[in-house]
């Protein structure tokens, strides 16, 4: 058995969160400068500076990257050796949120009832928590802080199993054709493929975690990945939607076994800001 | 590239405005977003006076983070438009001229700009570190009880935006597109 304190649960993500919506990931940033070599566009290319330069200054500055800090989506792996002492889990994460967005001067974006009153919570709290019990002794904490532009042109459908492949890439590029310059493109993809529904929301959401421009370790869905991704910067959309040839940083695909009679395709939007970060303890 | 530009926008500056240029822009905007167009437009339902001077003016789609001690504002760029599409055909008419934010504008929207001669602005979604440093001076006019969702004068100086509709029907988006499109072969 181990045990982990609540409070150091609770310090993690806070720092996770402040943290994140200062500094991009390398990988994140990597993108972006190889995107603006590759952009064809001279507006695109000016666009792709100044996000970079926005970078730059959101770090050195404490400026928040964008003024849409996000929901707090938290998704945790918990080694079902763990302890959690001296409070509860998800307590302890909502704490943390809560501290990380104040001490971060982050902003509070989440009303308490989604189609009624929808009064601030003024905390950023609740937190969307997701669980997976693994084997082993440690908890390992991904946050992505996830703004509502792109979050909002996330969807879902349940295509018939003879769509296949062809299927799977029509549904995709046709959403980002629709949803244009909405997302803050350049995007990077989250597809979730098979599953019940609940679950292909959940893989689309849990792929943007992976470092972005690794394809999946998986020949078949590598291949996807670079063929939807072709496909969508093919629209011409651009940085912003001005107009150019990056669309899209990355494409990450990632599969689930499902029904005979299924196949639900999942797409989790993520706009150029893409904040996360993790912490083992 | 970029055009320096000294608000507010007149009928005679916008026809010179087309989509695709750059502009810095210098002078006062207000900022409202979807909360606070429902009560500028129920406002004006009930015969009321808007919170400011709608006639020329320019509206920043835009809620900021807190600012940091010492700081007037905090990261400060540009939400989803679309959101204010059902309320901005009617604030165009009332004499609204420029409209600053992201994403793509309703059919309603751009007829209105046309119509009464107005503009929409593009700011880089998620640039909000380097558009909080062209704020120069923040006043909560209106609606504080909305939070960040208030009404704000804000002075701004050469503050970045791209021309995304103007007054002639041009459309950034769809142009820029089909510029750099690939057709399927
Ligand atoms: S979509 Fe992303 S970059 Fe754009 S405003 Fe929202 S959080 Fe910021």
């Amino acid at each position: 058995m181990r045990e982990i304190q609540a409070g150091d649960v609770t310090n993690t993500v806070a720092r996770l969160f402040e943290h994140s919506c200062h500094y991009l990931p390398p990988d994140v940033i990597i993108a972006l400068k190889q995107a603006r070599e590759k952009e064809k566009s001279p507006v695109c290319r000016d666009v792709l500076g100044r996000i970079l330069e926005n970078v730059e200054i959101a770090g050195k500055e404490q400026i928040p990257l964008c003024q849409d800090t996000g929901a707090a989506v938290v998704m945790l792996e918990l080694g079902q050796e763990v302890h959690i002492t001296n409070g509860d889990l998800y307590t302890a994460v909502n704490e943390g949120v809560r501290l990380g967005y104040d001490n971060g001067y982050l902003r509070k974006s989440i009303v308490n009832q989604p189609c009624f009153a929808r009064v601030n919570t003024t905390d950023n709290t609740p937190a969307m928590i997701h669980t997976d019990i693994v084997p082993g002794g440690r908890l390992k904490i991904s946050i992505l802080p996830k703004g509502g532009g792109s979050e909002n042109c996330s969807r879902l459908t349940v295509l018939t199993p003879a769509k296949g492949r062809q299927g799977v890439i029509d549904f995709v590029v046709d959403l980002v054709d629709e949803v244009g310059s909405n997302p803050c493109p350049p995007v990077i993809i989250g597809v979730g493929i098979g599953g019940t529904t609940d679950k292909a929301m959940f893989i689309a959401k849990k792929v943007l975690l992976r470092k972005v421009g690794e394809p999946s370790p998986d020949p078949e869905v590598a291949d996807l990945e670079r063929e939807i991704l072709e496909r969508v910067n093919n629209l011409g959309i651009g940085a912003m939607g001005y107009g150019g040839t990056v669309t899209a940083l990355a494409v990450h695909v990632e599969t689930f076994p499902c029904h005979i009679a299924s196949m639900p395709v999942a797409v989790n939007m993520q706009c150029w800001c893409a904040r996360r970060e993790e912490a083992i303890l | 590239m970029y055009k320096k530009f000294t608000l507010p926008l007149t009928d005679e500056v916008l026809k010179d405005l087309k989509a695709g240029d750059n502009l810095l822009l210098t002078g006062v905007i207000y900022t409202a977003r979807d909360a606070a167009h429902k009560r500028m437009v129920e406002a004006l339902d009930h015969g009321k006076s808007l919170p400011f001077d709608i006639k020329g003016a320019t509206i920043y789609y835009m809620s900021p983070t807190p600012a940091r001690p010492g700081r007037i504002i905090g990261s400060a760029g540009p939400t989803t438009s679309g959101r204010m599409d059902a309320y901005a055909p009617r604030l165009i008419a009332e004499g609204l001229k420029g409209m600053i934010g992201k994403g793509s504008r309703s059919k309603a929207v751009k007829d209105a700009m046309v119509k009464h001669k107005a503009v929409y602005l593009g700011a880089i979604g998620g640039a909000g570190a380097i558009m909080s440093k062209s704020i120069k001076g923040v006043e909560i006019i209106a609606y504080e009880e909305l939070g960040a969702g208030a009404i704000s004068r804000l002075e701004v100086e050469n503050f970045p935006v791209t021309v995304v509709n103007d007054i002639y029907g041009g459309d950034l988006y769809e142009e820029g597109k089909a510029k750099y499109q690939v057709k399927a072969s």
